[in-house]
C-alpha cells in the first residue's frame, strides 16, 4: 500500500477517536459529494498505481447501485459487473441460504486484470472476504482495489477500504444502508443483534 | 397425526428443513423456498463457475440400494456443484447377505463423519426408519423409497411447471399411467396440493391405481378423452415390462391405445398444455416419439432443472442440520 | 424355577374380594380357601383349616385364571426372542394359566417328540398350562397330513396350519377330514396366500399413502368362506384364530346360525387399534392380520359383545429389537401382548362395549368351549386356576415393567388401568406382585 494512502489512514482513525466522544445520533451525510469526492479519489489512486485499464465489480444491491455511478464518471469502457456472495457467506452454518439471490454477472475475464471492487457500507469486513473468495474462483486478477461509500466501525477481519466515501461511528444494535436505485440516500436502522 | 410427525421429523427446532424424506408434512411456504433456491441455482449452471463453497469440506454419500444410473448422477453432480465431497457407497445385494444389518451398516458409516445421505431404497419407509431411528443428525435425503415418495422429482417438476406456467393457481394436472406403483405420483399428488393448483387428476385403468386413491387428492379418470380435457399439465408415468406379468394389464400395445400419449390424444388437452415425464421414457409404450420430442414437452429442461433442484435441497437440509447443532450446542 | 413352584404350594385363603366366575354364573363377594393344589371351600373356611398364605383381596376381582388361545414362546426354535421359562413368567403375570402356542415353531410341532420336547421344558420351567397346538401338514409345507393321531396323544389340543398356506382346497378338505376322524377341532389363520401375497398392511388409505404392500380384506374373508363350506361338508369344528375384519364377523356369524359348529376369537389389540397406528411407520403396530379400518374394529367389538366371537386371545408375539428395528415391511410381525390382555380387555369394560362378567367370560369360559375343556370353574375339589386383579391399579408399560423377553408393544409409555396382583396355577402362587 503506497505511504500516502497509510497516512490517510491513520489521519482517518485519529479523526475518529477524536470524534467518538459524546456523539449520539450523527447526521448521515448527502450520498451525491460523497461520489464526487470519491470519483477524485479513486482517479488518483489508478494514477499512482499505474492502473491502465481496470475493470470494476459492484456487490449487489447496494454496492451495484453505487458502482454504475462510478462507472459512468470514470468512464470505463468494459461493462460493469456484479456479484452476488449469498453463496460464499461464511454464516451458511448458522443462518443457511436466503432465498432471494440475483445471479453474479461478469461479462470479462477476471485473468490478470485490475479489478476495482465496489460495495456500499463495509463494517466487519466478511462480505468483502466473500467478494475476494468468489472473484479468485472467477480466476487470477492482478490487483483489487477496493472502494466502499461508507466505512463504519465495527471490523471483525482486517481489511480496510483503498478509497472511502465518508467514515462513521455507530452504536451496537444500529446499521447504516443504502437506499436506491434512485435517489440514493443513506439510512440508519435498528436492528437487534 | 402423521402430517405433525412429519414435520417433527423433517424440520429442526427452528422449522428449517434438515431431513428431505417426502412432500408430506412440508408447508407451501417451505416448497416456495425450494423452489425459490432452485431459481438462484440454476443462473449458478449457467455461468462459467458452477461451482458454490456452499457444502465444502461436507462428505454426502450416496447409498443406492436400488440401481439408479440417473438419478445417482443428478445428485453427485448437485453434491460436487455445492463443493461437497461425494462417496458412492457400493451397495450391492451381497452386502446384506453377508447378514450386517441396514442399521449397523449405517452406524458404520456415520461413525466415519459423513454429513448427509441420499437413499434409495426399496422399501417404503426406510430413509424413515434411517433418520428417526439410525442417524437423527445425519441429513437423510430421499432419493426414492418403495412405492412411497420420491420427493426432489416431484420438487423439479413443481419447479418445471412453475417456470412454463409462471404459477400454480388455477392449473388442472393430469397424472397418467401406473400410480399403483409409481412413488413419484404420489409425491407430485402431494406437492401439486399444497402449491394450489385447481385440480390434480388421474388417469389409469382400474388395476393400475391404488386402493382408495381418491384420500391422496385426487380425481379418478379412466379414459384420457376426460382426464386430459381442460389439462394444462400432462404428466405421464413410465410403464414397466412386468405389469403385463402380473395380471395387471394385458399388453403394451392395448395400453397405449388407451392411456398412450399421441398426437391425437394430446388433443384432448388444453393447446399449450405442457407435456412431462419424469423419465426414463418409453417411446411408444407410454409416449409417441413426436410428442415427447414436440414443442410442447419439457422433458429434456425436467433434466437441467433437477440438478439445481437438487442442489437447493441438499443445501437447505445440510444447513438445517447445521442450525441444529449450533442450537444444541449453544444451549449447553 | 420349577422347585419354587412346587414349594409356593402353600394353603392359601383369599379374603374379601369381588368373585366372578361365569362358569358357574358366580358375581359375589365370597371367600377362597386353597390347598394341595384344589380349592377347598368358598365362603366359611373348612373346620380347622388355617391357610398359610393369606391375601387379602378388598375391592379387588377373583376370577379363574384366563386361557389364552394363542401365544407364542419363542421355545422351541427363536430363543433370541423368548423361552418358555420367560414367556410362561409373562404369561402368569398377565393373568394367564393356561395358554396354546401355536405350531409354527423351529422344529414345527408335526411330531410327538417336539410335543413332548415343549411339554417337558414347561413342567420344568413354565409357570402356567402349555398346550401345544398340532401342525395339520408336516412342516407346515400344506402338502402332505401329520400324524395327527399321534399328535393328539401326545397331547395337542387342536391342529392348525398357522399362517402357512395350504396348496389347494383339495388338500384341505383332505386335511379337515382327517383332523375330524381324530375329533380335532381346527383352527385356522384365516389368509388367502395370493391375495395377501408380500403384503404387510390393511388394504387401505394409510397403506396407499406410505406405499406399503397390502393385504386385502378379501384375503381374509375368501378364506373364511372356503373354510366355512368345507368344514360344512366334512364336518369338521372349525375355529377362526385371530380375525381381523368386520365381514368375517358375519360370514361366522350367519354360519353360527345355520348351526354350524365355528367359534372364533379375536386378539385384544385388534378391538383397541386400527390401520392409523401404523401411520409414520411404526414397526410396533405391523402385526398378521393387519390392523385393519375402523369399520373393521367397530365390526370386531360388535361380535365380541354378541358373543359370535367368544374369546379374547393375546396373539403374544416377542420379538428380540432387531427384529422390528428395519424398514418397516422388513419387521416381523407381532405384539408382546401376554401382560397387556387384562387393562386392554377392562377398556372394552371401561368403554361399555362388555359389563366386568362378560369380559371375564370372554377370557375364561369362551375360550375353554373353544378347547372343549370340561371346567367347572372355582368350584369346591376343582383345580385351584385363579387370579386376583385390581381394575384400578394404574402401572406404566416399559421395558422395565414387561416380564416378556420381547419388549415390542405399541404400547410402550403408555400408562395401563388394571394390574393382576396374584396368579395361581394348581393352588400354587406363580404371581405375585
Amino acid at each position: 500500500m503506497p505511504l500516502w494512502s497509510l497516512l490517510k489512514v491513520g489521519l482517518l482513525h485519529s479523526r475518529q477517536l477524536g470524534r467518538s466522544k459524546g456523539n449520539k445520533m450523527q447526521e448521515l451525510p448527502d450520498v451525491s459529494p460523497l461520489m464526487d469526492k470519491m470519483t477524485e479519489d479513486l482517479k488518483q489512486l489508478l494514477v499512482s498505481r499505474a492502473v491502465q485499464n481496470p475493470v470494476m465489480v459492484g456487490i449487489h444491491t447496494g454496492g451495484a447501485w453505487v458502482a454504475e455511478r462510478l462507472h459512468e464518471s470514470l468512464g470505463l469502457a468494459e461493462p460493469l459487473g456484479t456479484l452476488d456472495i449469498a453463496f460464499y457467506r461464511d454464516d451458511y452454518d448458522q443462518r443457511g441460504l436466503q432465498p432471494q439471490v440475483r445471479p453474479s454477472s461478469l461479462p470479462f475475464s477476471i485473468d490478470g486484470r485490475h479489478v476495482i471492487l465496489v460495495d456500499d457500507v463495509i463494517m466487519s469486513g466478511r462480505t468483502i472476504r466473500a467478494a475476494f473468495n468468489e472473484l479468485f474462483d472467477y480466476g487470477r486478477p492482478a490487483s483489487i482495489t477496493l472502494v466502499t461509500l461508507l466505512s463504519v466501525n465495527g471490523r471483525e477481519l482486517p481489511i480496510q477500504p483503498d478509497v472511502c466515501g465518508h467514515e462513521l461511528i455507530i452504536q451496537a444494535g444500529e446499521r447504516v444502508k443504502l437506499a436506491g436505485p434512485q435517489p440514493l440516500a443513506l439510512k440508519q436502522v435498528k436492528v437487534n443483534s | 397425526m402423521s402430517t405433525i410427525a412429519d414435520q417433527q421429523l423433517q424440520l429442526n427446532s427452528k422449522g428449517q428443513l434438515r431431513h428431505f424424506l417426502n412432500i408430506s408434512g412440508l408447508e407451501r411456504a417451505l416448497l416456495t423456498e425450494i423452489l425459490d433456491t432452485a431459481d438462484s441455482f440454476v443462473s449458478v449452471g449457467e455461468q462459467a463457475v458452477k461451482k458454490v463453497p456452499l457444502l465444502r469440506g461436507k462428505v454426502v454419500a450416496n447409498l443406492f440400494f436400488e440401481a439408479s444410473t440417473r438419478t445417482r448422477t443428478t445428485f453427485e453432480l448437485a453434491a460436487k456443484r455445492l463443493s461437497a465431497d461425494v462417496l458412492n457407497i457400493n451397495i450391492s445385494t451381497s452386502a446384506t447377505s453377508k447378514g450386517e444389518s441396514l442399521k449397523d451398516m449405517l452406524q458404520n458409516l456415520e461413525a466415519m463423519a459423513c454429513d448427509m445421505f441420499v437413499v434409495r431404497h426399496a422399501q417404503s419407509g426406510a430413509p424413515h426408519f434411517i433418520a428417526e431411528h439410525v442417524c437423527p443428525s445425519i441429513a437423510i435425503i430421499n432419493a426414492g423409497d418403495g412405492r412411497h415418495a420420491h420427493p426432489t422429482q416431484a420438487m423439479l417438476d413443481m419447479y418445471t411447471i412453475r417456470r412454463h406456467k409462471g404459477q400454480f393457481e388455477g392449473l388442472n394436472v393430469a397424472i397418467v399411467g401406473d400410480v399403483l406403483h409409481s412413488r413419484v405420483a404420489r409425491s407430485e399428488i402431494k406437492a401439486l396440493n399444497t402449491l394450489g393448483v385447481n385440480e390434480v387428476r388421474v388417469v389409469a385403468p382400474k388395476t393400475l391405481l391404488p386402493i382408495d386413491v381418491e384420500s391422496l387428492g385426487v380425481k379418478v379418470f379412466h379414459t384420457m378423452r376426460e382426464g386430459l380435457a381442460g389439462a394444462d399439465v400432462v404428466i405421464m408415468l413410465r410403464l414397466q415390462r412386468e405389469r403385463m406379468q402380473t395380471a395387471l394389464l394385458p399388453s403394451e400395445h392395448e395400453f397405449y391405445q388407451r392411456y398412450g400419449l399421441s398426437r391425437e390424444s394430446l388433443r384432448y388437452a388444453e393447446p399449450d398444455a405442457l407435456v412431462m415425464h419424469p423419465g426414463p421414457i418409453n417411446r411408444g409404450v407410454e409416449i409417441e416419439s413426436e410428442v415427447a420430442d414436440g414443442a410442447q414437452s419439457v422433458i429434456l429442461k425436467q433434466v437441467n432443472y433437477g440438478i439445481a433442484v437438487r442442489m437447493a435441497v441438499l443445501s437447505m437440509a445440510m444447513s438445517g442440520q447445521m442450525a441444529e447443532k449450533n442450537t444444541l450446542q449453544v444451549n449447553r | 424355577m420349577g422347585k419354587d413352584v412346587r414349594a409356593s404350594k402353600k394353603s392359601l385363603s383369599i379374603i374379601g374380594g369381588r368373585l366372578i366366575d361365569p362358569f358357574n354364573g358366580r358375581d359375589e363377594e365370597v371367600d377362597i380357601h386353597i390347598a394341595g393344589g384344589v380349592i377347598l371351600a368358598l365362603g366359611a373356611p373348612p373346620l380347622g383349616f388355617e391357610a398359610e398364605h393369606t391375601i387379602s383381596a378388598q375391592g379387588l376381582i377373583v376370577c379363574p385364571g384366563f386361557i389364552d388361545l394363542s401365544a407364542r414362546l419363542g421355545e422351541p426354535g427363536f430363543e433370541q426372542k423368548g423361552s418358555i421359562a420367560s414367556e410362561t413368567a409373562a404369561a402368569a403375570k398377565g393373568g394367564v394359566t393356561h395358554l396354546c402356542c401355536p405350531p409354527d415353531s423351529f422344529p414345527v410341532v408335526d411330531s410327538p417328540a417336539v410335543v413332548r420336547l415343549i411339554l417337558d421344558r414347561t413342567t420344568q420351567s413354565g409357570q402356567c398350562l402349555v398346550s401345544p397346538i398340532g401342525a395339520l401338514t408336516q412342516g407346515l409345507a400344506g402338502e402332505q397330513l401329520s400324524e395327527m393321531a399321534a399328535l393328539k396323544e401326545a397331547g395337542c389340543v387342536a391342529v392348525s396350519n398357522a399362517w402357512q398356506p395350504v396348496k389347494n382346497n383339495q388338500v384341505l378338505r383332505r386335511c379337515m377330514e382327517y383332523a375330524a376322524t381324530f375329533d380335532f377341532t381346527l383352527f385356522v389363520n384365516a389368509q388367502d396366500a395370493s391375495l395377501a401375497a408380500g403384503g404387510c398392511a390393511h388394504e387401505g388409505a394409510v397403506a396407499t399413502r406410505l406405499g406399503l404392500a397390502p393385504i386385502p380384506e378379501a384375503a381374509e374373508t375368501i378364506a373364511v368362506v372356503t373354510h366355512l363350506l368345507l368344514a360344512e361338508q366334512t364336518g369338521i369344528r372349525l375355529h377362526f384364530s385371530q380375525i381381523s375384519s368386520r365381514t368375517s364377523a358375519k360370514l361366522i356369524a350367519e354360519a353360527q346360525l345355520r348351526g354350524l359348529a365355528v367359534t372364533a376369537d379375536v386378539a385384544a389389540h385388534q378391538l383397541l387399534l386400527s390401520e392409523e397406528n401404523i401411520d409414520h411407520y411404526s414397526s410396533l403396530s405391523h402385526c398378521l392380520p393387519p390392523l385393519r379400518s375402523q369399520a373393521d374394529r367397530q365390526g370386531l367389538r360388535e361380535a365380541i359383545a354378541a358373543g359370535v366371537v367368544q374369546a379374547i386371545c393375546s396373539d403374544h408375539r416377542p420379538h428380540e429389537n432387531a427384529a422390528k428395528s428395519r424398514p418397516f415391511a422388513e419387521t416381523e410381525p407381532g405384539i408382546s401382548s401376554l401382560e397387556t390382555i387384562l387393562p386392554l380387555s377392562l377398556r372394552l369394560v371401561e368403554e361399555g362395549l362388555l359389563d366386568l362378567p362378560a369380559m371375564v367370560r370372554r377370557l375364561t369360559v369362551g375360550p375353554a368351549e373353544v378347547l372343549g375343556l370340561k371346567s367347572q370353574g372355582l368350584m369346591d375339589g376343582e383345580s385351584a386356576d385363579l387370579l386376583v386383579f385390581d381394575p384400578e391399579k394404574r402401572w406404566r408399560v416399559d421395558e422395565n415393567t414387561l416380564i416378556s423377553a420381547g419388549k415390542n408393544t405399541p404400547f410402550l409409555g403408555e400408562s395401563m388401568k388394571g394390574a393382576v396382583l396374584a396368579t395361581i396355577r394348581k393352588g400354587a402362587l406363580v404371581y405375585q406382585a
